[in-house]
């Protein structure tokens, strides 16, 4: 089944076109990389999925049910969010500071679920527990936590809604190389029962030939080269894709001037 | 002789009352015309050994140990003898170009006011250097691109401007902290390009502070790999890379994903890194360790020169393929 479907999405600012005849799908259980450098468009079309911003024109069609613009109703929006969640890059700016880390994921399930405040601590628990932390973590706040830590809370709000989408924007690349490393690997076990799909937005091929089936390269606003994640590391076909695979530090790599 | 010479170097900030060590033993040497990687995570230590070497340590920092530059010691240099020190022996390249260029001056203020000061340049033969060193870093517009201002610059050309405002005062050693990480992956490979060419030319020592491994491999002729405010290990690049001896480095080079093959799993090294006053009293990567004997946490491992691992002879242990 096709979860996301976006077609001939084009969003402008002015006389600036951000996004330009974008169009993917994303079936039930895939992992799509939207790969692509600063400028690139590739965060806006993550929050065009969210609903952050209204596309110029284009269509969007989640689980099936078209994204209409303008104002929804609470509950057209609650409906909306256990379709589709987000992780954005920095774990520092997206945590309420005054918020407790076992409230964040509460706030999160009370809203979707009806649960008596037993099955509500239990649930919290377990969600903490599904991305590596521990009870005593539940009582800390934001600042308590390290940068791994938060973004770990930040997975676990979005997953306790049960989202069939998760879009990840640059969600590993603040982190730590060792931290890095061990949220993947997350991301890797939450994918696998659920059937929950990804759309994981990033900059770095290494990380996005780990986690993603397939990808799309967009370069100023547009696609340039789309496939499988595999074949499209291996057998690039256009120049910018072989620019971007290029400047990826690797053994025996050496930095180069472009065109030289 | 060795250009720079760190040795015993620690640092501790005030924090609550109390101090809180940030570095510590750290031995360092630098040759002229050398590249050395000084590679760590967040709280490792780097940015804080790197800065030590200038002067900038914290307001409050306690330092001791020493920093012998070209035959001085840096840390019983007076402010005007810093000030000198950074002025013509040794540039700073920053992480982020923004938030160290003044943004209400020109690109040309800023590249021609230290050459004029500090060189002693009339002003229009300093402008005419910038222009000239601007199309070294491959900025080819370099008299209209003096005109403008910081904002009108991208992330990657601002870092070029900082890279020939460093060049132009022909320092014996550039320390550079991160010069790439806040630059696309196009723009970091042609920004660490430049940056390797001119300073090799010119036969500049430098100093890479960074987080990726990788990068510091590609361009450095040593890499020394920093964990909880010490050395690890010190070695040639090729070499740590291929067969590393410490357990941490080994962890580094497999957690990283890569584009030649896909893993189910990554292999991660558990739990996070630690600051120097975090850590426990015996090896400070050992509760992360998949090799450490109760041993381990008794005592501190004495860096040897070369790493710092009480098991090192009797492991082998795995580097990038």
């Amino acid at each position: 089944m096709t979860v996301i479907q976006a077609e001939r999405l084009r969003k402008v600012y002015g006389e600036a076109v951000a996004v330009e005849e974008v169009s993917f799908t994303v079936e039930e259980g895939e992992s799509l990389a939207i790969v692509g450098e600063s400028g690139s468009g590739k965060t806006t079309v993550a929050r065009m999925l969210l609903g952050l911003e209204t596309p110029t024109s284009g269509t969007i069609t989640v689980c099936g049910r078209p994204r209409a613009a303008g104002r929804v109703s609470s509950k057209e929006r609650r409906r909306r969010a256990r379709e589709i969640q987000i992780v954005f890059q920095d774990p520092y700016s997206s945590l309420d500071k005054l918020q407790r880390i076992g409230d964040v994921i509460a706030t999160s399930l009370s809203l979707h679920f009806t649960l008596t405040p037993a099955e509500l601590r239990r649930r919290t628990l377990e969600l903490l527990e599904s991305v590596g932390l521990a009870e005593r973590h539940a009582a800390m706040l934001p600042k308590q936590l390290s940068g791994g830590q938060r973004q770990r809370v930040a997975i676990a709000r979005a997953i306790a809604v049960e989202p069939r989408v998760l879009v990840l924007d640059e969600a590993v690349a603040a982190l730590d190389v060792s931290i890095q490393a061990q949220i993947l690997n997350l991301l890797a076990d939450l994918r696998a029962p659920g059937g929950m799909s990804y759309v994981f937005i990033s900059h770095d091929l290494a990380v996005v030939n780990q986690i993603s089936d397939s990808a799309i390269v967009m370069h100023r606003g547009a696609v340039v080269e789309r496939g499988p994640t595999a074949d499209l590391l291996r057998e690039p076909q256009e120049d910018y894709t072989r620019a971007l695979l290029a400047a990826v530090p690797r053994p025996g790599w050496k930095p180069s001037r472009r065109g030289t | 002789m060795s250009l720079l010479t760190i040795s015993g170097l620690a640092l501790a900030v005030p924090s609550a009352g109390e101090w809180r060590t940030l570095v510590e033993e750290v031995d360092l040497t630098i040759g002229a015309g050398e590249a050395v990687g000084l590679v760590g995570e967040s709280g490792s230590g780097k940015s804080m050994t790197a800065r030590a070497v200038l002067g900038l340590t914290p307001p409050g920092a306690r330092v001791s140990g020493s920093i012998v530059f070209d035959g001085a010691e840096v840390t019983s240099l007076g402010a005007k003898e810093l000030r000198a020190l950074r002025a013509r022996r040794i540039g700073m390249i920053f992480q982020d170009p923004r938030a160290h260029i003044n943004p209400v001056r020109s690109v040309g203020d800023f590249l021609t006011e230290a050459m004029v000061a500090n060189l002693g340049l009339p002003a229009r033969e300093a402008a005419a250097r910038a222009v000239r060193l601007l199309a070294e870093v491959g900025i080819g517009d370099g008299a209209r691109r003096l005109r403008q201002y910081p904002h009108e610059l991208s992330g990657g050309l601002l870092q070029r401007v900082m890279i020939a405002s460093v060049l132009a005062l022909e320092p014996d050693l550039i320390l550079a902290d991160e010069p790439t990480t806040a630059l696309d992956v196009t723009t970091q490979s042609e920004v660490m390009a430049i940056l390797d060419e001119l300073r090799r030319e010119r036969g500049m020592a430098m100093l890479l502070i960074t987080h990726d491994l990788e990068l510091a491999a590609a361009t450095c002729d040593r890499l020394a790999v920093m964990y909880a405010g010490r050395i690890v290990e010190a070695r040639e690049a090729g070499s740590l890379t291929a067969a590393p001896l410490h357990p941490y480095t080994s962890g580094l080079l497999l957690s990283r994903p890569r584009l030649e093959e896909t893993v189910h799993r990554l292999l991660v090294i558990p739990g996070r890194p630690v600051a120097a006053f975090e850590a426990d009293p015996g090896c400070a990567f050992a509760p992360r360790c998949a090799h450490a004997l109760a041993a381990c946490g008794e005592a501190r491992p004495v860096f040897d020169g070369t790493v710092a691992c009480t098991r090192s002879a009797e492991l082998t242990l795995q580097g990038e393929s």
